[in-house]
């Protein structure tokens, strides 16, 4: 059996939903984007353009709902399947677009360079249970108008997983698609094998911004899946009630979710998002709280309900330096989305608000990961009877250590995790230099580092990919270490 | 009750109704209008204080700010009137082109208004230009810029580079601020200064202005 929980009552869920429909239709949403007040127009719909507000009538939305696609295909740089994002299925990636990088020598919070993310893909491509890319880092010794695009350049370049991406000006959907069709050989692969997934945040409360609005027009039109990331802040642009930041994500989700529909029948959609807990004490927006795993967990639902593909960002903290604090938020909600079962859980790596990328973070957070799969696939009866013939062992034998059954079994029933989890006596402990996590974790990326294979992309998809993100007749490929 | 007290209580308490009722009766029983705004300032003062101390949450505090503007407000005409200017300074404060990250911003323009500055608060995604604009027709002191996003964090430059060309640089002292802010930035393009948080950047704020 799968273990599961359960956050929210049916009869909840459909109140959530019905409750976000009557929102878009009698408050409805604001739509700064030109291309999608003319979407709406032809459906039909009554667009106040003077406040830019659009009131979506519900069976608009349910016909959306039907036509959005239930579960999407992730394939690798080489046109192998990585994984579907449907059902109870969990797959995890780095959180995204950190502005910094805690420095794994100094344990320093810094500015982050094209070394950094460099790195950061080469170590994230051999983790094992962390099978999507995320253009995690931004770098900042390039010009910051490129700066979305050039991460998905890099990971284009050092990564054969999937990518988790987006945008940050309108300009750069044409340059970042582009690419990606080179890599892929063409438009029509593209869209049959998606390979990078586009995260989209509707603004709270009840707004779709003139960016965020381009990308899912953009992507609905390729074929290329977005995730929409709606951050209700509870108490401060959302309500500060759980059940409330839930209804106010379901009707800005589902207002993105009907432009996709329109632009296209069929798009590829994410139910996604990353809400926060606002901490009234500092200001800040905490998105490792005990209360965000509520609401991610609580919409996650909603989303299951809907039958769509579901994501969240869960399982990163909020902690400045690798402490016990990092330790329990990743874990509480990593562990927590891999058995609500959502499709694609973003954080790994990821610390101090969504604004800084560790490395060695990434690679304890991939230990974390592997136990959730495992805990997930729960307890299973191996044998008939399950114990009685072991036991009568006993009579002859002390202990089971070498018996065929332990031999058979044990790499399957018993999780191992790499040496970065210290489980050794105390007295290896001690011999070995008192290592904290983090240390264990330096000493591994830099191993990984030494083993990382090499770049494969083809050079002549590396030399387009190249030609097509030039910016002033930089195409910088000086930048890379091959 | 005496009525600072009074003061302090409708502020601290974040009771708008009985802020406008104490601005009233100052107004209407002629009573010294400077000495009541300063027994609001001081509520406000202490509000802040408590804030930084962890004692006061924040929609607390926003509240008391709330309260606070309430009452002047009304003392406002008055202070018109009698050409008494009691504001510390004009402020034109607003997130920049492109980026609708308004939060942090709205919290620094909340906290600079109840401390005592004039804020106009233009909002998000404002172009350059009205900002210049603006600070131009209210006379202002200090330009606030907010960017949370890496690319449209130029446009705090740009902001800057723009004044320098129309030679208006030195009429206006400028605080940039956001996630992506850092002290190298701030000395790259020359500006007056960042604050990490919305009391710091009162504070900040404050100094500027005086020196
Ligand atoms: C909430 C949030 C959003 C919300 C914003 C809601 C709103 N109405 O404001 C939404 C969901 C809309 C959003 C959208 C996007 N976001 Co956003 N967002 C955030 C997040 C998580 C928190 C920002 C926040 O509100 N913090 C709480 C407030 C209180 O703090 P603050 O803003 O920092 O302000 C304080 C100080 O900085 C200071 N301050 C602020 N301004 C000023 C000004 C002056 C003069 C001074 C002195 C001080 C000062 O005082 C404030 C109060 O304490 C940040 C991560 C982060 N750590 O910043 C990402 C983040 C900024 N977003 C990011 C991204 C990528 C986006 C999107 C592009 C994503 C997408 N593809 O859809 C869109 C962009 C939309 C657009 N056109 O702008 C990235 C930026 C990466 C980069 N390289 O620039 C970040 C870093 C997250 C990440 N790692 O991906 N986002």
């Amino acid at each position: 059996m799968r273990p599961n929980i359960k956050i929210l009552e049916d009869e909840i869920k459909e109140k959530v939903f019905v409750e976000a429909m009557e929102i878009l239709e009698e408050i409805g949403f604001f739509v700064e984007n030109q291309e999608a007040i003319e979407i709406l127009q032809e459906a039909g719909l009554n667009v106040d353009v003077e406040n830019r507000r659009v009131k979506l009538p519900p069976d608009l939305v349910k016909k959306s709902l039907q036509s959005a696609p239930s579960s999407i295909t992730l394939f690798d740089r080489e046109g192998k399947e990585v994984t579907k994002l449907e059902g109870d299925n969990i797959c995890f990636d780095p959180g995204s677009a950190a502005l910094n990088v805690l420095d794994p020598e100094t344990n320093k919070i810094r500015t982050a360079v094209t070394k950094d993310f460099i790195d950061f893909t080469k170590v994230v491509e051999q983790l094992e249970h962390i099978h999507a890319q995320s253009t995690a880092i931004i770098c900042s010794d390039v010009p910051e108008v490129v700066g979305d695009r050039y991460r998905l350049y890099l990971a284009l370049i050092y990564s054969k997983k999937p990518i988790v991406t987006g945008t940050f000006a309108k300009e750069s959907f044409e340059v970042m698609k582009d690419m990606l069709i080179a890599v892929r050989g063409d438009e029509k692969e593209l869209k049959n094998k998606p390979l990078a997934i586009f995260d989209a945040c509707p603004s709270p409360p009840l707004k779709w911004s003139n960016l965020t609005c381009q990308s899912i027009i953009d992507c609905a039109k390729y074929g290329i899946p977005s995730e929409f990331v709606s951050m209700p802040m509870t108490g401060a642009n959302a309500p500060v009630t759980l059940l409330g930041a839930i209804v106010q994500h379901a009707a800005e989700t589902l207002a993105g979710l009907v432009i996709t529909q329109l632009v296209s029948p069929g798009a590829p959609v994410i139910w996604g998002g990353s809400p926060a807990a606002f901490d009234m004490r500092k200001g800040t927006m905490y998105l490792a709280s005990v209360d965000t795993i509520l609401i991610d967990l609580g919409y996650t639902e909603i989303g299951k309900y809907l039958n769509l593909p579901t994501h969240a960002y869960l399982g990163m903290s909020d902690a400045k330096i690798l402490d016990m604090q990092a330790g329990f938020e990743t874990g509480m909600g990593t562990l927590l989305a891999g058995i609500k079962g959502v499709n694609m859980i973003s954080g790994a790596g990821m610390m101090n608000f969504e604004s800084t990328q560790s490395i060695q973070k990434v690679v304890i957070d991939n230990e974390i990961a592997g136990m959730t799969f495992k805990f997930i696939n729960g307890i299973i009866q191996r044998d008939e009877p399950i114990a009685k013939n072991l036991l009568k062992v006993f009579q002859e034998k002390t202990h089971l250590l070498a018996h065929d059954h332990t031999l058979k079994w044990f790499r399957e029933e018993l999780y191992l995790p790499s040496e970065v989890v210290d489980r050794s006596t105390k007295e290896e402990w001690i011999s070995k230099g008192r290592k904290s996590i983090g240390d264990r974790a330096n000493e591994q990326v830099k191993k990984l580092l030494k083993k990382y294979p090499g770049v494969t992309l083809d050079r002549d998809i590396l030399s387009d990919i190249s030609e097509i993100i030039k910016y002033k007749d930089n195409d910088f490929r000086s930048k890379l270490d091959i | 009750m005496i009525f600072t007290e009074e003061c302090k209580d409708a502020i601290l308490r974040g009771n708008i109704d009985q802020a406008r009722d104490l601005a009233h009766k100052v107004l209407d029983e002629k009573l010294d209008v400077n000495n009541a705004i300063d027994g609001f300032s001081l509520a406000i003062r202490e509000a802040g204080d408590l804030f930084e101390e962890g004692e006061f949450f924040l929609p607390e505090l926003m509240r008391s700010a709330e309260a606070m503007k309430a009452a002047m407000t009304i003392f406002e005409p008055v202070l018109k009137e009698r050409k008494e200017d009691r504001s510390l300074g004009k402020i034109v404060i607003g997130t920049i082109e492109g980026d609708i990250h308004d939060i942090g911003k709205t919290l620094v323009a909340a906290m600079l208004s109840a401390e005592g500055f004039e804020v106009h608060d233009l909002g998000a995604d404002v172009p350059i230009s009205t900002f210049i604009d603006k600070a131009l027709e209210v006379d202002a002191n200090l330009i606030c810029i907010s960017a949370l996003l890496t690319t449209t964090m130029v446009g705090q430059k740009k902001l800057i580079d723009s004044l320098k060309e129309k030679n208006l640089r030195d009429r206006f002292k400028v605080l940039i601020g956001g996630a992506p802010v850092s002290k190298q930035w701030v000395k790259e393009i020359g500006a007056d200064g960042s604050a990490e948080n919305a009391v710091s950047a009162v504070k900040l704020a404050k100094k500027l202005i005086e020196s």
